[in-house]
């Protein structure tokens, strides 16, 4: 464990790390209220925002996380000129929050609309019946009930955001992976257990999510 | 008939002694003319014309897939229809949006499954019609809750969930859920079919009382008693087809289709 015991790589791998789930906390806020409201979209009445929600799942669910990242980069920023920040590290992980959202935002939005598909017709029925209108059925009738089938895949797109943050260490920041890669071409001798290191912190942050998605969804329970 | 106990509707003994038929029916409140309604080919409401005045009691009666529940539900259109006009209270249906909440608030409806929301209690079911649209305050949203809740005969029962009562108290609560928004009219979708023949009673029971109070109400059901003693008019469709409207005694001792003997031969020989 020589490697972390130098405290300019205990830095860079902390460092690294920080940035994973800075890119993950802001990500994730965006994702899901992104997420939610096209999946009040892709349940609404009118059908111009049923198209939105549909065209927007079925353009970034279907492109891959790398080429979306880079499209923001050399895309929205170089070509574009769209700049979100005058630190270049702030303005990459800017840039890397963007992707990393539109794309997690389509498949908040499935799982969202799976968990409404899973609350009987009935209950949107007796709301709208009694003259709640179509937004307030939604927040105060379907949604809450979807909970328990929404929260578990929902953790799982969690946990594939925390670990698609890695991607934007392609647009130079220097995150957890990018972290690993620079240690290893420092440190050939030690590489398993680099590797090990960075692969059992992921590990240590993601599998008690896991577990807090359970607990959270067997909580959220409705009885019928 | 049973004892009026705790869990009993409390307006038994408290009947007035005219019959439902001294109701005098005023303006039309609720106007169907030359509705079509298509479910795909299935032609499922055939120019539907009817008309129900304020304070009458119209009992819809039919074989299954006859499309009287498509009917019911296109009152307060939870089901669009293809071609026709639907009126009520003067005002012709309006499409998605603010003005239909608004008229949806003001017709009471009451399922075949019930429907009560799932994660609210009993007394949070009732008051959320009157306190998210109607914007009652709620202390006074939750008394009015109540004292429906103890005219259905489920006071008791307010703080519990709906998974946790029976079937009859279930709809008894999606009654008085429809009575807290103080609708114009009632529409009841088969409210007995889900239930144990032994809870049929007392959902019929408020049913009865609500009528002699003068609510406007379209039953569909197969409860040819109720139908018999507290109908104004008897609807008979088949097929789609609205093919008799009569009083109830004059379709069940001499119906004049050919259908509507058949359909009632079936049923009332048991």
């Amino acid at each position: 464990m020589h490697v972390f015991a130098d405290p300019t790589n205990l830095d860079a791998y902390l460092s690294g790390f920080l940035w994973i789930l800075k890119l993950t906390g802001a990500s994730a806020v965006i994702a899901l209220v992104l997420g939610v409201l096209l999946a009040a979209f892709r349940v609404s009445p009118v059908p111009v925002l049923r198209g939105f929600g549909a065209a927007w799942v079925n353009i970034f669910r279907n492109t891959p996380l790398t080429l979306i990242i880079f499209f923001c980069y050399f895309g929205l920023f170089s070509t574009l000129g769209l700049t979100l920040s005058d630190d270049l590290n702030l303005n990459n992980f800017w840039l890397g929050v963007v992707g990393l959202s539109v794309y997690t935002a389509a498949f908040v939005c499935e799982s969202v609309r799976s968990g409404i598909n899973t609350v009987p017709a009935g209950q949107a029925e007796a709301a709208r019946a009694i003259g709640l209108t179509f937004f307030q059925t939604l927040r105060i009738v379907v949604l809450p009930q979807a909970g328990r089938a929404v929260v578990a895949p929902l953790g799982s797109v969690l946990i594939a955001l925390c670990k698609n943050a890695t991607i934007v260490g392609t647009i130079g920041l220097i995150e957890a992976s990018s972290v690993m890669k620079q240690l290893i071409n420092d440190n050939g001798d030690a590489v398993i257990p680099i590797f090990l290191v960075f692969a059992g912190t992921f590990a240590a942050i993601l599998v008690p999510t896991g577990y807090f998605f359970g607990w959270l969804a067997n909580r959220l329970a409705v009885k019928r | 008939m049973a004892q009026p106990g705790v869990d009993r509707p409390r307006f038994r003994d408290e009947r007035p002694t005219g019959t439902v038929d001294d109701v005098t029916t005023g303006e039309p409140l609720i106007v169907l003319d030359g509705v079509n309604k298509y479910f795909g080919p299935l032609h499922v409401l055939d120019d539907v014309s009817l008309s129900v005045g304020k304070g009458e009691v119209v009992v819809v009666i039919g074989p299954s897939g006859s499309g009287k529940s498509t009917l019911c539900r296109t009152i307060n259109r939870l089901e669009p229809i293809d071609s026709g006009t639907i009126t009520f209270d003067g005002t012709p249906l309006p499409a998605e949006g603010k003005a239909l909440a608004k008229l949806r608030s003001e017709v009471g409806m009451v399922f075949q499954s019930f429907n009560l929301f799932a994660h609210k209690t009993i007394l949070e079911n009732v008051t959320l019609g009157p306190v998210k649209v109607r914007k009652e305050k709620p202390a006074a949203a939750r008394e009015r809750g109540l004292a429906l809740l103890d005219r259905v005969g489920i006071a008791n029962q307010a703080e519990k969930y709906p998974a946790q009562l029976s079937g009859g108290q279930q709809q008894r609560a999606a009654i008085a859920r429809a009575l807290a928004m103080q609708p114009k009219a009632m529409l009841f979708d088969e409210p007995t079919s889900a239930l144990d023949p032994e809870m049929v009673g007392e959902v019929l029971d408020v049913m009865t009382s609500l009528a002699r109070d003068g609510m406007t109400m379209v039953v569909v059901t197969h409860e040819m008693g109720f139908a018999r003693h507290a109908a104004n008019r008897v609807i008979f469709m088949a097929d789609g087809k609205l093919v008799e409207d009569a009083p109830p005694t004059e379709f069940f001792a001499n119906p004049r289709s050919e259908r509507a003997r058949d359909f009632l031969s079936k049923i009332l020989t048991h």
